[in-house]
């Protein structure tokens, strides 16, 4: 191991402090569509469809969760992961520790500058296709802490969220409401969600995926 | 239960030791001069019948005149405890001298202070922001912040 003196260590601080002032200012800037990478030609092709549903079923009935917990809501999160609400009958029960092996990203608690850039980490070291989850109050908009000099106003600042759970704490039924809206959002999430949307009707009521036998 | 020490008792003793020096009494602290600190700390630390041993906390104030940073020090062995104060008048260039040469718990403390109160402490040999990161702007815990 590459024994580290103090001159690298002020290299390090620096190196950290510049990453989370660029953080910062990018924050300032609107937001973005965190579905304009999607392809327009992709969207448009017809062949896609059944390869589509084939595989949004695989995705929305497995999900493998990276979760990080930086504040309180991570106990109503991990409430929610206890025999009473059973989630293994929905298919996210199982966590990865590796952001390299999951598919969705939770985010519950606070996120303070300093956290920031370690958490943007992980999101870029998730393949695609990933989907963040911002549970608790302080995750979808800084909560209380707002105004703080410390404290990211929303984590929709560092990275794209897909669902927000509100709550401070949110109970662990509406996590599991968010997560089953998550999965109405990855089953839409095709290249031609027109014609499926259309086929399946998933507004009337998501909760019944053509899944057969959850 | 540990017993505060009555400042009378301290007083006396550091004044004996430290002749001509500053020392003052409010409440139940004892107040010295801030280039001091380290010295009066070692001989709290090593006088007999005292012998604070253990610094249980060190934290800093805010009065706008001026900052004190306060010693809140524990003999494990007499089991006694007593508060020792330090005001700093200079708000720009505020500096206390370091008591991690008494107590080595006192690093990160005073890394605290220094991060979130902006006072120097002389003869830190880290002194660098602990909680926020490198190049923030300002000192958050002062009352003038933002």
């Amino acid at each position: 191991m590459e024994v580290v003196g103090p001159e690298s260590i002020k290299q390090l601080d620096s190196s950290e402090g510049q990453e989370i002032n660029t953080l910062i200012e990018r924050s300032r800037l609107p937001l973005t569509d965190p579905d304009q990478w999607l392809d327009e030609d992709l969207k448009r092709n017809t062949a896609m469809i059944a390869t589509d549903a084939v595989l949004n079923w695989g995705r929305l009935n497995s999900i493998y969760m990276h979760a990080t917990g930086p504040a309180c809501c991570i106990f109503e999160f991990l409430s929610a992961f206890t025999a009473r609400f059973d989630v293994a009958r929905y298919g996210w029960e199982i966590f990865r520790p590796s952001p390299r092996q999951a598919d969705v990203f939770v985010i519950a608690g606070t996120v303070t500058w300093k956290m920031a850039v370690q958490l943007r980490r992980l999101y870029d070291q998730m393949p695609e296709p990933k989907w963040v989850v911002a549970m608790g109050a302080c995750a979808i908009s800084g909560g209380t802490f707002r105004e703080s000099y410390s404290v990211t106003p929303g984590v929709n600042r560092i990275m794209p969220v897909d669902v927000y759970i509100p709550g401070c704490p949110p109970r662990p039924e509406a996590y599991l409401y968010g997560m089953l809206a998550l999965q109405e959002k990855i089953w839409k999430s095709s290249s031609k969600k027109q014609i499926l949307e259309g086929t399946y009707k998933f507004k009337q009521n998501f909760r019944q995926f053509p899944s057969g036998n959850r | 239960m540990t017993t505060a020490l009555k400042t009378e008792q301290v007083v006396s003793q550091i004044a004996a030791a430290f002749t001509g020096a500053d020392i003052k009494v409010d409440g139940p602290a004892v107040i010295v001069a801030p280039d001091m600190v380290n010295k009066v700390c070692a001989f709290l630390k090593s006088a007999p019948g005292l012998e604070f041993d253990y610094l249980h906390n060190l934290t800093s104030v805010d009065f706008m005149d001026y900052f004190e940073v306060v010693y809140h020090l524990t003999s494990l062995k007499h089991n006694h405890s007593m508060v020792l104060k330090t005001r700093c008048f200079d708000r720009n260039n505020a500096e206390v001298a370091s008591v991690t040469g008494v107590w080595r718990g006192a690093d990160f403390q005073e890394r605290e202070v220094y991060d979130l109160m902006g006072i120097k402490f002389t003869g830190h040999p880290n002194l660098k922001r602990i909680l926020l990161w490198d190049g923030f702007l300002g000192h958050p815990l002062r009352r003038d912040y933002l």
